[in-house]
């Protein structure tokens, strides 16, 4: 009968389990009863539980290697080896309009990857995104992928993009933190800042958006290593802060710097660090209401806007204060979704949502830059 | 400003349901934040136009669900990483929302701004009474300094007489580790 005993016969007063080929059924059912043997069913069809088995192991399989970016899932949230696949799978795909660049190695040695969105040129005025910052705001790093993605998708049809990659490169780094990052994933979900260590101190990690040299030390960041803005020991002293500024003052040609956050909500232009207006306030503000009326269109997400100091509060040594002291006019920083019901924790459904809206608003500031060349 | 007392702020608001978008209600109140003795909660009055959502129902099928339960109910990492929340649990995260509310006015000053982050544990206590009782172990975001802070709370709920915290209380650090 091949019948094949899963728990074998002891004694009596034991039960026994057996898996019945589909032709012995009848002829053991037909023995069982006639000999008053008690039995019951406990699995109707054993292959199909096994086939069952086998597509659930190949779909979570899937899932650490994305094989191509149309069969990555946007609408959830990826390690950080998942997103540096992503990356390079992207360049695969693209290697006329996509390259990757590595700009510096955080404090763990991770590298720190820039994707580089070119038609050609040399060194043409460039727009400059960040995502991920602050590693426990996923929802940016999330968006950071769905934008490279949504670069590759409408460079040519889209008339918009297309006209803006026509004059000027987009860079796009999507995990500024990759240290923060892992370790939000195996240890500490509210983890913010970087994992450098100071002598002196147990604590770990300096704020990496109170680490730039523009009003550094001063009111709005903290000199206690163990708070959560903690400015580090002098500027730049994160090589995550560094990797950028480096590349920013070599590449020289860059005319748009966006970092983004999350939550609240906001759209910043300069200052934080410091309540005199910016000189280009009335420009930055006006561009501020439209790109907010932008992403507004698409969900009726509201978002307040203005400078960092007036809209939240003081912070020093931020990002876009030194990226606009260094010249660079468009300088913007987004807090994204929501005010607070879920804050860190946004559902991942929300990820494109998000992404989608903020590339409403980031399109705005693009187009800007390209018909206001300085 | 009020001299020698404090800082009284008027505010206009819309509330607006969680649960339901389109449901608001205009509120009105007034804040006042005591100078001399920061330790105590900001004085709040206020007036709700019209009437707030009847939930009887919802309340009573949650309730005797909770009533109804062999073992204590126990859940950790709520939302989780990924924000989700099963739709069994919401009710706990929603009670947590409302607690938290307490918690947060009786610790609020003009330079705080909380929100609750996540509900780190949370375990029911059983009761010799009607009252549904909960220990929750939650994270509070205090964005101004962008800390997050651990808070004990203890939580009574009965769908007649309506959300206590009973006790609370601030929790170091290195509590989560």
């Amino acid at each position: 009968l091949q019948l094949d005993f899963w728990l074998a016969p002891r004694s009596p007063g034991y039960p026994v389990d057996i898996r019945v080929p589909f032709p012995s059924l009848q002829p053991l059912k037909a023995h069982l009863e006639a000999n008053g043997v008690f039995y019951s069913i406990m699995i109707e069809d054993v292959q199909a539980l096994v086939d069952h088995e086998q597509t659930e192991m190949l779909r979570s399989s899937r899932r650490q290697l994305p094989l191509t970016t149309n069969t990555f899932d946007y609408a959830t949230y990826h390690s950080l080896d998942e997103i540096y696949t992503f990356m390079d799978l992207l360049v695969a795909e693209n290697p006329n309009l996509v390259s990757k660049l590595e700009i510096g190695r955080s404090t763990e040695n991770r590298p720190l990857y820039v994707l580089k969105f070119s038609k050609g040129g040399t060194n043409r005025p460039a727009i400059w995104i960040d995502t991920g910052i602050h590693s426990r705001e996923w929802v940016t790093q999330a968006s950071g992928v769905w934008f490279a993605k949504k670069i590759v998708l409408d460079h040519e049809n889209d008339k918009g993009l297309a006209s803006i990659l026509d004059k000027m490169d987009i860079f796009l780094e999507i995990v500024v933190n990759p240290d923060g990052f892992v370790f939000t994933q195996t240890q500490n979900r509210m983890w913010r800042k970087t994992r450098s260590r100071h002598p002196g101190s147990a604590c770990v990690g300096v704020d990496p958006n109170r680490n730039w040299d523009a009003g550094f030390g001063g009111p709005g960041a903290s000199g206690n290593p163990c708070s959560e803005t903690y400015h580090g020991p002098y500027a730049n002293s994160e090589p995550e802060v560094k990797a950028i500024v480096d590349f920013v003052k070599n590449h020289g040609n860059i005319k748009a710097f966006i970092s983004i956050h999350s939550y609240s909500q906001l759209l910043f232009y300069p200052y934080g660090y410091t309540s005199t207006p910016v000189p280009d306030q009335k420009e930055l503000d006006q561009i501020s209401k439209k790109a907010v009326a932008a992403l507004s269109s698409l969900y009726g997400t509201n978002y307040k806007y203005g400078s960092i100091i007036t809209t939240i509060y003081q912070a020093s040594g931020g990002t876009i204060d030194w990226t606009y002291n260094q010249g660079i006019k468009y300088s913007f920083t987004f807090e994204l979704r929501d005010t607070g019901r879920y804050g860190f924790l946004l559902p991942a459904k929300e990820i494109v949502p998000t992404a989608q809206e903020t590339w409403l608003a980031l399109k705005v500031i693009m187009l800007h830059a390209r018909d206001h060349p300085y | 400003d009020i001299d020698d007392v404090g800082h009284k702020y008027h505010l206009d608001l819309v509330l607006e349901d969680v649960l339901d978008k389109d449901s608001t209600v205009n509120c009105t109140a007034e804040v006042l934040y005591h100078l001399s003795n920061k330790n105590i909660a900001p004085a709040v009055q206020f007036t709700i136009e019209g009437e707030l959502k009847n939930t009887d129902e919802a309340d009573y099928i949650f309730y005797s669900r909770i009533k109804s339960l062999e073992k204590e109910l126990v859940a950790e990492n709520m939302p989780d990483s990924h924000g989700s929340v099963s739709p069994e649990m919401e009710p706990i995260h929603l009670l947590a929302q409302v607690a938290s509310g307490y918690v947060i006015w009786q610790n609020s000053t003009e330079n705080t701004t909380f929100q609750l982050a996540q509900i780190k544990h949370v375990k029911q206590v059983k009761r010799s009474d009607d009252c549904l009782e909960f220990d929750y172990m939650i994270l509070l975001h205090e964005m101004v300094s962008q800390e997050i802070i651990p808070w004990q709370m203890t939580v009574l709920w009965h769908p007649q007489h309506g959300v206590q915290v009973t006790q609370d209380s601030c929790q170091p650090k290195h509590a989560l580790e």
